[in-house]
């Protein structure tokens, strides 16, 4: 488990056009990199990333070694319904992160 | 051997040896084809922001955004041409997205041009590309 960031408004109005922030806190080895002995370090990214509002799709998201340690992103959901925003990520050892934000519409 | 043979042999050595890898310009061309196709991108709409003049290669702001209704986009692509891999990220949307824009941050392991496509829904592409100057890399030591 990794600790996750996560920037959702509480609440919000039918319609409108949030900015959702997730900042996960992950090394992002990009398996360029050598240690003092001269081995390679083995790759150890979170590959990809999907949020979905309500089971439905807001953003999926396919990284590379070249996305930056503690990965950051931004992008925008379209509320429509009080419910809930789930993250899910997965990392090169294939262990799948999920995490929660809820939102009310009013 | 003669000095100039020399030099010229050493000469042609040394960026061989110290030169970061990077991606040749055929496998960009091939990261980008396996992405989205024989599609000729246009340029035009897509918006790639990135500053053109980076102080650390580890961690850039980029954000790539493009003129159009989200439904009307299926995903943004981004390259590095100058990274040991071309490849920095494929952000597709869906249905609860609300406006076709994504922001990160990336790495660069040199000065290089960043190249953004959006692949439209009607099979259509724009790119976007800014050419940039990194005075540290991102360190692959």
């Amino acid at each position: 488990m990794v600790r996750v960031l996560i920037n959702v408004p509480k609440k919000a109005h039918r319609g409108e056009v949030i900015e959702i922030k997730v900042l996960i806190s992950h090394p992002m080895e990009s398996g360029q990199r050598r240690n003092e002995m001269g081995q390679p370090i083995p790759r150890d990214i979170i590959h990809s990333f999907r949020c979905t509002y309500n089971n439905q799709v807001v953003l999926e998201a396919e990284l590379f070694p070249a996305v930056a340690a503690n990965p950051f992103l931004s992008f925008f959901a379209v509320a429509e319904d009080t419910g809930t925003i789930v993250f899910a990520f997965t990392d090169d050892h294939g262990t799948e992160q999920v995490e929660r934000a809820a939102i009310v519409i009013e | 051997m003669k000095r100039r043979g020399f030099l010229i042999v050493a000469g042609s050595l040394v960026p061989a040896i110290w030169a970061p890898a990077r991606a040749t310009p055929a496998e960009v061309a091939q990261a980008i084809k396996s992405v989205i196709g024989s599609t000729v991108p246009k340029p035009g709409r897509l918006k790639l922001d990135v500053p053109v003049l980076v102080e650390n290669g580890n961690a850039v702001a980029l954000s790539a955004s493009i003129d159009a209704l989200p439904g009307e986009v299926r995903a943004i692509h981004v390259f590095a041409e100058g990274n040991p891999l071309p490849r920095i990220g494929s952000f597709r949307f869906g249905p609860a997205t609300g406006r076709p824009r994504i922001a990160t941050r990336i790495r660069l392991a040199t000065s290089q041009t960043v190249i953004a496509i959006a692949e439209m829904t009607d099979g259509t592409c724009y790119s976007d590309s800014v050419d940039l100057l990194v005075t540290l890399a991102a360190c692959l030591e």
